[in-house]
């Protein structure tokens, strides 16, 4: 997030990546991957980067291809484990409805990584991001079926592990160096920092 | 002959997971007490429901045409479907559509809190905040 040397070059270079995702995302909805698909894919995608302009987005143009692989397959097995409990959830007459919005902070400073993170426990079923601080890099998230303190904490344990997965899968270094670092340290020097 | 069979039991079993998911999804939309929970029933079970169905589809259709748009069909929803129920929620929150006496814990409104005594604190020459506005708190300030 800050500006280095090399800033001007890893944007060219995300860039670059984010073409080829729109290019890939023209020849999957068209379903074939012929030359002609390609090339329309890339000029569709040049003109649209060009006239709807957004902000560029920060990529930590760092990718480890077994982490990204893990925390993929984690994300589909908890998906399915968390749609079955709250399927059972919904059914189940004995349920007592007892939820909590907990504050949840991210040793990541990078928006990317936080939004994926953000997507990635929205997706998982039992919880939802209600409210995000971006300067802070906080989420507040609601979560189902939490009965007691261990509940609360095991949540947290399993948010700062999905964030850790994604920072593994394509964090910058030193969010990598951060996360790696034990919760409470980063944690509590960023919040003296902000 | 069998494998027809087998493809067959394969897609069945896929559909039902899907529709008893969507079934769910119904049903916790009547069930659950206020909009927070209704919408972890609303949207959540759903995902699983609709990769079932792809999948399914997958399963009788296996032609790389029909696993191209399936896959964009489930990173669209993936992406969006939380997105949609964060805003919902978000709003829901901000206009105190839920049940605080179901909640164990509630941080947010912590933060809430302490940004608008914050606020009151550093009011610049002395003017009093309009009120407790909810808009107040920190991620307001994200587009900033």
């Amino acid at each position: 997030m800050s500006p280095d040397p090399g800033g001007r070059r890893i944007s060219a270079r995300s860039q670059i990546v984010l073409l080829c995702g729109l290019v890939l995302l023209w020849c999957l909805l068209w379903g074939q991957f012929t030359v002609l698909s390609v090339v329309s894919g890339a000029i569709l995608a040049v003109v649209i980067s060009i006239v709807f302009y957004l902000p560029a987005i920060d990529l930590s143009g760092r990718i480890n291809l077994w982490h990204t692989a893990v925390f993929l397959v984690r994300l589909i097995v908890d998906i399915c484990r968390a749609s079955i409990d709250v399927a059972w959830l919904v059914i189940d007459p004995r349920y007592q409805p007892s939820s909590a919005i907990l504050a949840i902070a991210l040793d990541t400073r990078s928006d990317l990584i936080m939004t994926w993170t953000a997507e990635a426990i929205s997706l998982v079923p039992g919880s939802i991001v209600v409210d995000v601080d971006r300067q802070e890099s906080v989420l507040y998230v609601h979560v189902i079926n939490v009965k007691t303190g261990d509940d609360l904490d095991d949540f947290r344990a399993s948010v700062f592990a999905t964030e850790k997965r994604l920072v593994m899968a394509i964090g910058s270094p030193a969010d990598v160096w951060r996360v790696n670092q034990p919760n409470e340290l980063t944690r509590s020097a960023r919040r003296g920092k902000n | 002959m069998t494998g027809e069979g087998i493809r067959e039991i394969i897609t069945v079993g896929l559909v039902l997971v899907s529709s008893l998911m969507c079934f769910a999804a119904g049903v916790g939309l009547m069930r659950f007490p206020d909009v927070l929970s209704r919408l972890h029933a609303a949207t959540k079970p759903q995902i699983l429901g609709l990769m079932a169905v792809t999948a399914a589809i997958a399963v009788n259709n296996a032609t790389i045409g029909t696993f191209a748009l399936l896959t964009a069909i489930i990173i669209f929803q993936a992406l969006t479907a939380p997105i949609t129920a964060h805003m919902v929620g978000r709003a829901a929150y901000r206009s105190d559509h839920l049940r605080r006496d179901l909640l164990i814990q509630d941080e947010l409104s912590v933060s809430v809190d302490r940004v608008e005594q914050g606020n009151v604190a550093t009011a610049p020459g002395g003017t009093p905040p309009e009120g407790p506005t909810q808009d107040d708190r920190p991620s307001g300030e994200q587009y900033s």
